[in-house]
């Protein structure tokens, strides 16, 4: 398993962790869900994802980029993650 | 004309909304609030009587006669507004004699007025916590709590939904905070179910953390006198912050408190911005409130009246075959989980006098619809036979009787 991948896996696995109650839907959470326009995360719970994030690639991430946009799959945190990262 | 744009911009949300399905329409009354109502509905159709299985009116006291005394007496004792915030020239005697009473029905220290429990969930957190501080917060609590927390800038943690084992992992990451504040709601007002706050008080205790409660869906009812979710799982006394309203069970004008140690009172007295910049109490209402806390305390006649129909609400429900959430509070959903067929149902026993609402996402996650019913202690046995009988036969039509989750969707989708 490469970086990326093991990457996207840690940020599912949190997910499912953090937000998921149901066995069923867990099992459905890929890198392409949508987890906040589908309601998996709320607004209130972003902020635990938004802290997840910033402890686990050591960046912060500023609240203009934190937008439910760029929040709602993984694949598209992966995306803000690289930008930042620059 | 400087409305034009912004004009255009309102119509097209109005637009996205209606099509959403999510377009709120209000269904007005033409009588007081009650279990028997005239109601108009849709807007220009004649009014009908219906059988109200949708208030918040727990213990029937919304219209009870010596409530409706008691606010007659207030006005002509204490004038109809005080025109001031409290502290200004805002408080009378029986503003603080209901803080007292409240104080000692809630079994705290002290008590402070709101104008409402959204006005006191939204002005606690930011007065009395800091930067250093933490909010670990039950993932479903009531939005003015969220709005309130937003408020603040103490570090925010949310739990699953109570998932004590995740409360506790939230608490282990907070340990370094200098104050930490675990935040629930006793009954929660979609599900109806109940917060574990035996346990999350031995957890509070464990890990240093205050907790507070959001009580409006219990205040006067639950618990054997009806002083709320904590005398219900034994931890009265116990809790250390209760906030409630006294516009659900307790006569239902409106108002909200946040009754808590006497330190924290006095430092929201000082600090909390809804206290602060927004009108007192009306008398009329904290004249009326005061007689319910009387009534209500010299005997619990209608919290035990209110215990039986919601046991026998919920048997005869079950019997007739309908999937309900299981728990003992009053709110009793009649889980529907596709958001068309909640409100078909809805409508479809609206047409047979039976009023009650359908839920769906965003209001409860998506997937998740249903009718939230809630019983009051004004009931009658013939009014829940009826709706009981009402909702059997459009059960029948839409041919979910007997059937679960997965049998619903399946026929339904989600």
């Amino acid at each position: 398993m490469n970086d990326i991948e093991k990457v996207k896996k840690d940020i599912i696995e949190f997910v499912i962790n953090e937000f998921i109650d149901d066995e069923d839907e867990a099992e459905d959470i890929d890198e392409n869900s949508a987890l906040i326009s589908s309601g998996i995360v709320d607004s209130f719970s972003m902020v635990s994802l938004k802290r997840f994030l910033e402890k686990k690639f050591e960046l912060a991430i500023p609240d203009a980029k934190a937008t439910p946009e760029a929040f709602d799959t993984v694949n598209n945190i992966i995306k803000l993650i690289d930008e930042l990262k620059g | 004309m400087a409305f034009t744009k912004a004009r255009e911009l309102y119509q097209n949300t109005l637009s996205e909304i209606k099509e959403a399905g999510l377009y709120k329409e209000e269904r007005v009354i033409h009588s007081p609030q009650g279990v028997d109502i005239n109601v108009e509905f849709p807007a220009g159709d004649p009014a009908k009587e219906v059988i109200n299985l949708c208030a918040n009116n727990y213990l029937g006291l919304s219209s009870h006669p010596e409530v409706i005394k008691a606010a007659h007496e207030g006005l002509d004792k204490r004038g109809y507004g005080m025109s001031s915030v409290r502290f200004i020239c805002g408080t009378q005697d029986v503003h603080s004699e209901l803080e007292r009473k409240l104080s000692d029905f809630l079994g705290t220290e002290d008590t402070i007025l709101f104008a409402s429990c959204l006005d006191a969930n939204a002005g606690i957190f930011e007065a009395v916590l800091g930067e250093e501080d933490a909010i670990i917060a039950d993932k479903l609590v009531h939005a003015s709590i969220i709005d309130g927390i937003r408020l603040c800038k103490a570090q925010q943690y949310v739990y699953k939904h109570s998932d004590m084992a995740h409360l506790e992992q939230k608490l282990q990451e907070a340990q370094d905070a200098r104050l930490r504040m675990i935040v629930t709601d006793g009954v929660f007002s979609m599900d109806g179910d109940i917060a574990k706050l035996d346990e999350i008080v031995a957890l509070a205790e464990q890990y240093d953390a205050m907790v507070m409660v959001d009580d409006s869906h219990a205040t006067g009812f639950m618990g054997k006198t009806g002083r709320g979710t904590h005398e219900l799982k034994g931890v009265f006394g116990k809790v250390d912050i209760i906030t409630t309203t006294l516009g659900k069970a307790m006569g239902g004008a409106s108002g909200g408190c946040v009754s808590a140690p006497r330190e924290m009172v006095d430092l929201l007295r000082q600090r909390a911005r809804p206290y602060l910049f927004s009108n007192t109490m009306p008398p009329v209402i904290v004249s009326a409130a005061l007689k319910v806390i009387d009534l209500i305390s010299t005997t619990t006649e209608l919290r035990d009246k209110l215990e039986d129909n919601t046991k026998y609400f919920r048997a005869r429900m079950e019997e007739a075959g309908f999937d309900l959430k299981a728990g003992e509070s009053p709110i009793v959903p009649v889980m529907l989980y596709n958001a068309k067929l909640a409100q078909d149902i809805s409508r479809d026993i609206y047409q047979d006098g039976i009023f009650a609402v359908g839920f769906f996402f965003p209001v409860v996650a998506k997937g998740q619809a249903r009718i939230r019913t809630q019983i009051s202690a004004s009931h009658e046995r013939s009014h829940l036979d009826r709706a009981v009988e009402v909702f059997t036969r459009v059960g029948g039509k839409y041919d979910i009787l007997g059937k679960g989750k997965k049998e619903i969707i399946a026929m339904y989708g989600k």
